[in-house]
């Protein structure tokens, strides 16, 4: 088996304001190429801290304390900040969540999607136009000139997520994070979202993490699911095993909550008071274990 | 129908002052094109749509918190679409609201007991400020939330203590009517279950009549009896959530149910729907 694209391994961190407190919990992933990998789980499970430890943006009142994240055979969290910054914008690439704020107001579309192909690239001017103007109609938008003249606020909030999934495409990246990339949108927009990204994905052989509280997203994006809570990863597998045969009893009562039109008796099941005093007691003995090592 | 609590008819609702310094008469845009919509007693009706389509104008026109530009609302047999301020407010008891954020729609500088307290008071449902803080002491019990949240304040409170207190402070009151509007979406699935649980049970002990706001259908179906589904202002059509679901009659809601990701492995579900890209690439 060839190696991952991304490995990450034993990660853990700490909140420095609050009693240094665990974020998470030795969390291992690994997302081999060309593959959509999934990061799950609800708020406070930690999947947005992995993204930005990722991405080298940890907030300042959290610290890393033991792990490594190995990016094509080099430890991300212990390269030079300027290293750092060469591999995240060639080869890792952003979808962020909120496509109303994640773009500058003040720039035109244009000069926004074509900063990283003049800087990274070394295009032209107008070369980096061609480019981008290329990259608008593989995101499938209409008519691309009108869009790369418009500023981000004449633009809808799905077509704005698109200019970011063809911002985030543009250097060809080995490996893109989409971090909550529909949960801004309406459904009909969302599968059209997904289905770009995972089209986009496909064709260039790109690992995706994509980070989501919904399982239904990611059971319709992902090859493998990471289940995570309060920074601790509870199960791992094949979306399709994950999903059809959840082996913690903590995927199993996320399935149970979660709402489906098609059987209305389901989303209505509250995580079952054994479940949450399990869920504790396994966090709480990883706690004491590893206090215990040390 | 006899049993009708609310019933709204062609009601039209268009934002922005006509004819002001900045604007042409005749510009302010339409929300709502004449629409129906009937809820019957502690019946349970789903509102759903899309971002634009006029949901919540809807269920703000319904309160009579905006004025419709024509139609009606009747409340219980008598027409309340030009009731001044003074003569709604015996109707404010017996239709609530339940808002969206309740950390917005909860005063940060009052304590959780001061929100729960006041309203009862002010609509006579109990002599003394004791009388009151029993009712109040009641109702926190049956939300699943403790005595002593009296003493919080909202920003003490996770987001799903602070809806509890939201449902709280909106049935207490003993209303007929309640309007949610999008109460669950900000919430992890595990809350959100307790939060529809709470207010399915709720509905069925008070015989509440409640009007849901939201753009989750999967959520609209756990917890109503019947769906209107809305589009630009239109209602694209309505009926019970069995035959809707099951059934779907117009190509709009077939489409926002197919486009609802179940968690299921499904290969073909990216590809499937072309009208897709057709209805939403504005």
């Amino acid at each position: 088996m060839t190696a991952p694209r991304l490995a990450i391994e034993a990660l853990s961190a700490i909140s420095l304001r609050d009693g240094n407190r665990p974020i998470l919990r030795r969390v291992s992933l690994a997302v081999a190429t060309g593959e959509v990998h999934g990061l799950v789980g609800e708020s406070g499970a930690g999947k947005s801290t992995i993204a930005k430890a990722i991405l080298g943006i940890i907030p300042s009142q959290l610290k890393v304390t033991d792990g490594r994240i190995v990016f094509e055979g080099r430890d991300l969290l212990s390269l030079l900040p300027k290293d750092l910054r060469a591999v995240l914008g060639r080869d890792i690439a952003l979808v962020p969540q909120d496509p109303s704020t994640a773009l500058n107001p003040s720039r035109r579309i244009d000069a926004q999607m074509t900063d990283g192909l003049r800087l990274k690239r070394g295009l032209s001017a107008k070369q980096a136009r061609l480019r981008a103007h290329a990259l608008l109609e593989e995101v499938q938008i209409r008519d691309p000139k009108r869009v790369l003249d418009s500023y981000p606020h004449q633009l809808s909030g799905g077509m704005r997520q698109r200019v970011l999934i063809a911002a985030a495409f543009a250097l060809e990246p080995k490996l893109v994070i989409a971090d909550e990339p529909t949960t801004a949108l309406d459904v009909t927009v969302q599968k059209q979202i997904l289905r770009l990204i995972r089209s986009l994905q496909e064709r260039h052989g790109t690992s995706v993490l994509f980070v989501s509280h919904d399982l239904g997203v990611v059971a319709k994006i992902c090859d493998r699911l990471t289940v995570l809570y309060m920074g601790k990863v509870m199960e791992q597998g094949s979306t399709a095993d994950v999903l059809a045969a959840p082996r913690h009893p903590y995927t199993k009562a996320l399935l149970a909550a979660n709402p489906r039109y098609d059987r209305p008796d389901t989303g209505l099941e509250p995580t079952p008071p054994e479940v949450i005093a399990a869920l504790r007691a396994e966090i709480a003995a990883f706690d004491a274990g590893v206090a215990g090592s040390r | 129908m006899a049993d009708d609590l609310l019933l709204a008819r062609g009601l039209v609702v268009a934002y922005g002052r006509p004819g002001s310094l900045f604007t042409r008469r005749g510009d302010s845009p339409v929300v709502l094109h004449g629409v129906d919509i009937r809820v019957g007693k502690s019946e349970t009706v789903g509102i759903v749509g899309e971002s634009g389509s006029g949901k919540t104008t809807l269920g703000r026109a319904l309160l009579g918190l905006i004025k419709p530009a024509a139609g009606s609302v009747v409340f219980d047999g008598s027409d309340i679409t030009a009731l001044d301020e003074r003569a709604r407010r015996p109707l404010r008891r017996r239709m609530q609201m339940i808002f969206q954020d309740p950390m917005s729609s909860l005063n940060p500088r009052h304590t959780i007991g001061r929100i729960l307290i006041e309203p009862i008071l002010l609509h006579g449902l109990a002599k003394s400020h004791a009388a009151a803080l029993a009712l109040v002491h009641g109702i926190l019990d049956r939300v699943g939330l403790s005595r002593g949240t009296v003493d919080f304040y909202s920003y003490e409170l996770s987001g799903g203590q602070r809806q509890r207190v939201g449902i709280a402070r909106a049935v207490v009151l003993r209303p007929d009517f309640v309007l949610a509007d999008e109460i669950v979406s900000g919430l992890d699935v595990s809350t959100q279950a307790q939060v529809l649980r709470l207010l399915k049970e709720l509905t069925g002990e008070m015989h509440l009549a409640l009007a849901f706001i939201s753009h989750d259908l999967s959520v609209v179906r756990s917890i109503c009896q019947r769906v209107v589904v809305m589009r630009e202002g239109r209602v694209v059509e309505e009926g019970p959530c069995e035959r809707i679901f099951a059934a779907p009659a117009a190509a709009y809601t077939r489409m926002l149910i197919d486009a609802i990701p179940l968690p299921t492995t499904d290969p073909g579900w990216l590809s499937r729907g072309a009208s897709v890209e057709v209805a939403a690439s504005a």
